[in-house]
């Protein structure tokens, strides 16, 4: 039994790297013959490609960008687990970046008391904002996917009308954009060489343990999974699936909530026209590749990353520009059908290794065969 | 069917299960042999032995559950058996899809139709077989024609979402014909009729046999089997047990033979009842919105208590309101009208984890969808109904070792045969991971246990362990609310016995006297009041619905 007990374990870390590095060397794959037939060497395309990655620069710029793509996956991956689309993250992120940057512009609170008064505000319109399509969802049943998507329009035209001249906006050259936040809601910043770490990065790992933490050692997680397993046995064992579909949203929406916050805090200091959009679809793309798991995710969160900064230099080498997006496409497609793949291969395996294990016990112990053969 | 070495106890029916009859000219239309198949946790069939005579109506009975959609499933292509041959004709075949069965001529009416709303009912027959006679005047032609040849009254035209029950029914057996069809499967057809359009019904299906069709019948109503069906075969627990004829057969003994007289028998006869009331249900009255939008009333005047130490048994046939009153007492339905006490407490209002903490154990019907996460590993399950409270909880965190070394306890101490708890639920037989839910709830000492159908699908070794179980928790003061549709068990096992029909308790019987043919003719609703011994044998026959 023991020995059963270690070798299932085995098994499962054999079956959790299986399943990226066939992803990986699939997506390889896909992607040389995409080169080879865009008449290009993909040899060196690879190389160009790790050659400007392991600049400090690039580095710095892909961590940088990784920021903001952890926090948009962990808001997609929250929803993920509860089987919610929330294709709405975008909108939620903009719309909280908007009002805390209107805020922040407004006022000068001392030092951290801004910021975390940023961050808040920040967490609570993306809650708000997803919570509309947590509570349609339970009183009125429409999908979750419909209105997120609506709010995402309805977010982005929100923001249009007050992002203006006499608004909420200044006018600064071809741009409009909020008012600066005071030097004092600057989040601090790792000084690196030649240009700095966000000091973001740090709440959003302490976002991912958070995450971590609260679906696999609390109460509230158990239930969650729960519902995101079986949503009749959820409910049948005490779970209130409409309750918990609302708070799922809202905390998803939280999350949302900070995405475009390292932007904000580290960088722009302002909402813009130019404020970064579309990092919530590339939230759930993330989230795919990095099968809901914090560090997946953060792994995930680089790897794209590393393709956006050195997928720019290819274009310089007089590659296509779009060739990166194809590879991120590939990997996504990778990623998702090798999971599936062992995922069934592994609870097949582990059916066929109980009985087998069952049936070895029952030889052994002849007293009790016939009720062992008939569960067989 | 009967063979010698069978390892069930059909021994006990007295009336000739035909062994063999006598050959018939030309060879079998379906001959099944030796279908064996399993399912992760469960097999679904095993040794099933079927030969359905050309040009006859073969009906295949047994309760639900028992595996007669899995078995109509393989003829018809959709699941591969693992063991066993497939015969159509004399012809041994393969079926690997859909498609190859309906290419050797065998066609299938689902029991929930596959019928677009949308469009008429020509262009739904001819939907996905455009290249047999076109869409237009030719295939319009051919629908006449077999409408005419089978008295089906088909009116091309009309969009289907016009049409009644009944006349749906009819376009489907009409879809399956125009693709060549010259076996048909009918999957609990009257399921979803009056009896006016299953007089009908079997009109047309006789109509089918006169010009040489063969259909198989699949029903758990006796009185329709015995009046439409040529030959009978009846299944249970996942085999063939038995092959009647409907002339030479009552339904008394159909009903024996479906529900079997297993061992072992579950027999609890040393009276624990006491006076103290634990649950009690007063008025309870619940409607449901149904799949085509009315709303009807599912539970009516409801009214029952059940005292510590007392097993209820609610026997019903499927479908009258036994799920939908396990459901409001455990809190997953909102009641209309009625109360819901538990130990002196009213929990009408209260939520499904509250009646749970206060000590409602569930045991659930469709232990798959309500009682595991079949994905997650054995400990996870044992969280599962139970996470507020020890040893899976301290405050708002989980305990994982707590949950994991009770969860090892419990594979210990109820026998579930698992080579550890970090196997997922899913790779466990039927029997152990009823066996696991059993424990999981027993552990929490509730003070009502509700066991829906604890022994479905599940084998003979685990099922003993399991009416140990409810025995045991009797003993202990607890009161047991059980639901069964395997009569011995209910007899065997309760104190009480109440029928459910429609949505309502209508009679009442005494164990210790009531035999499983009496309340049979109670629970299609032909005998009400008390039920005693006379009772029953004036009605008999009366299980016609």
């Amino acid at each position: 039994m023991k020995t059963l007990t270690r070798s299932l374990t085995k098994d499962k870390v054999l079956l959790a790297l299986a399943a990226p590095l066939l992803a990986v060397a699939a997506a390889f794959v896909i992607s040389s013959l995409v080169f080879l037939a865009s008449g290009e060497n993909p040899l060196r395309a690879y190389w160009i490609m790790v050659d400007y990655g392991h600049y400090s620069d690039s580095q710095v710029w892909i961590i940088n960008k990784a920021v903001p793509y952890y926090l948009s996956a962990l808001a997609v991956a929250i929803g993920f687990r509860m089987n919610l689309f929330n294709i709405g993250v975008d909108g939620q992120y903009r719309l909280a970046a908007f009002a805390a940057a209107a805020v922040g512009g407004a006022i000068a609170l001392p030092g951290a008391l801004q910021i975390i008064l940023l961050i808040v505000i920040a967490m609570l319109v993306g809650a708000v904002w997803a919570g509309i399509a947590g509570v349609l969802k339970t009183s009125r049943g429409v999908s979750e996917v419909i209105t997120t998507i609506m709010l995402n329009a309805i977010a982005a035209s929100v923001i249009g009308y007050f992002l203006q001249d006499g608004r909420l906006a200044i006018k600064d050259g071809n741009l409009l954009h909020t008012k600066f936040l005071p030097e004092s809601s600057h989040f601090f910043s790792f000084p690196t060489d030649p240009k700095p770490v966000y000091g973001f990065v740090v709440i959003a790992a302490l976002a991912g343990f958070v995450y971590w933490f609260v679906l696999n050692r609390t109460r509230f997680g158990f239930d969650l999974r729960a519902v995101g397993t079986s949503e009749p046995a959820a409910e049948a064992s005490g779970v209130s699936v409409k309750r918990m579909v609302v708070i799922s949203m809202l905390l998803s929406g939280a999350a949302a909530g900070l995405v475009g916050m390292p932007t904000l805090l580290n960088e722009s200091f302002n909402y813009g026209t130019d404020f970064p959009a579309g990092i919530g679809f590339t939230g759930i793309a993330i989230a795919l590749l990095g099968r809901n798991h914090p560090v997946g995710m953060a792994c995930g969160a680089l790897l794209w990353a590393f393709l956006d900064r050195t997928g720019s230099r290819l274009e310089f080498e007089g590659y296509a520009q779009e060739i990166v997006g194809v590879i991120q496409g590939v990997i996504v497609l990778c990623v998702v059908i090798a999971y599936e793949i062992v995922r069934r291969y592994g609870l097949r395996a582990q059916q066929r290794k109980v009985g087998e294990e069952l049936a070895a016990q029952a030889r052994t112990n002849p007293g009790e065969n016939d009720k062992a053969e008939a569960t067989a | 069917m009967a063979k010698d070495n069978h390892p069930r106890g059909e021994c006990a029916i007295n009336a000739a299960p035909t062994i063999s009859r006598p050959a018939k000219p030309g060879p079998a239309a379906v001959e099944l042999r030796g279908i064996t198949k399993r399912f992760p946790g469960v097999v679904a069939n095993h040794d099933i032995d079927l030969t359905v005579r050309r040009g006859t109506v073969h009906a295949l009975c047994g309760e639900n559950g028992a595996g007669k959609s899995t078995l109509m499933k393989i003829l018809y292509g959709m699941q591969k058996p693992d063991e066993g041959t497939i015969t159509l004709d004399g012809e041994q075949a393969a079926l690997g899809t859909p498609a190859d069965a309906i290419a050797r001529g065998i066609g299938m009416v689902h029991q929930h139709f596959m019928l677009a709303d949308n469009l008429t009912v020509l262009e739904n027959v001819v939907l996905g077989a455009e290249k047999l006679h076109g869409i237009a005047g030719k295939a319009r032609a051919k629908i006449m024609e077999i409408s005419d040849a089978y008295g089906l009254s088909i009116r091309p035209d009309v969009l289907v979402e016009d049409l009644g029950v009944a006349d749906r029914q009819r376009v489907e057996i009409l879809k399956v014909l125009y693709r060549g069809a010259r076996t048909l499967i009918l999957d609990e057809p009257t399921a979803v009729l009056v009896p006016q359009e299953v007089d009908a019904l079997f009109d047309n299906l006789r109509e089918l046999k006169s010009e040489g069709l063969t259909v198989i019948f699949i029903s758990h109503k006796l009185g329709e089997v015995l009046s439409v069906a040529d030959d009978i075969t009846v299944i249970r627990r996942g085999t063939t047990v038995a092959s009647v004829e409907p002339s030479k057969t009552t339904p008394k003994q159909l009903a024996e033979l479906m529900v079997g007289s297993e061992l072992p028998s579950p027999e609890t006869r040393e009276s624990t009842v006491t006076d103290t009331p634990m649950l009690g249900v007063a008025d309870l009255r619940l409607s449901a919105t149904d799949s085509d939008g009315v709303v009807r009333t599912v539970l009516d005047g409801i009214t029952f208590t059940i005292h510590k130490g007392e097993v209820l048994g609610v026997a019903g046939v499927e479908g009258n309101g036994q799920a939908e009153l396990v459901e409001a007492i455990i809190g997953t339905r909102t009641l209309d009208a009625g109360t819901v006490t538990l130990d002196g407490q009213d929990l009408s209002g209260a939520s499904t984890r509250k009646r749970r903490e206060d000590g409602i154990g569930y045991v659930p019907e469709d232990r798959h969808r309500h009682g595991l996460l079949l994905e997650a590993p054995l400990w996870e399950n044992r969280i599962l109904g139970h996470v507020t409270e020890r040893p899976n909880s301290k405050g708002r965190l989980l305990d994982l070792a707590g949950a994991r070394k009770d969860t090892e306890r419990i594979v210990a101490e109820y026998d579930v045969r698992t080579p550890g708890i970090e196997v997922t639920a899913a790779s466990l037989s039927g029997g152990n991971q009823q066996k696991l839910i059993v424990g999981r709830e027993m552990s929490h000492h509730p003070k009502l246990l509700i066991a829906a159908h604890p022994t479905r699908g599940v084998d003979v070794g685990a099922q003993a362990q399991i009416w140990e179980q409810i025995r045991a928790a009797r003993r202990e003061g607890l009161a047991v609310l059980l639901i069964s549709a395997d009569l011995d068990e209910l007899i065997g096992l309760s104190d009480t016995l109440r029928v459910m029909y429609r949505g309502r308790l209508v009679a009442d019987a005494d164990p210790a006297t009531i035999t499983p043919e009496e309340l049979g003719s109670a629970m299609t609703g032909a005998a009400s009041g008390h039920l005693t011994a006379e009772d029953a044998d004036t009605r008999e026959g009366g299980d016609r619905e």
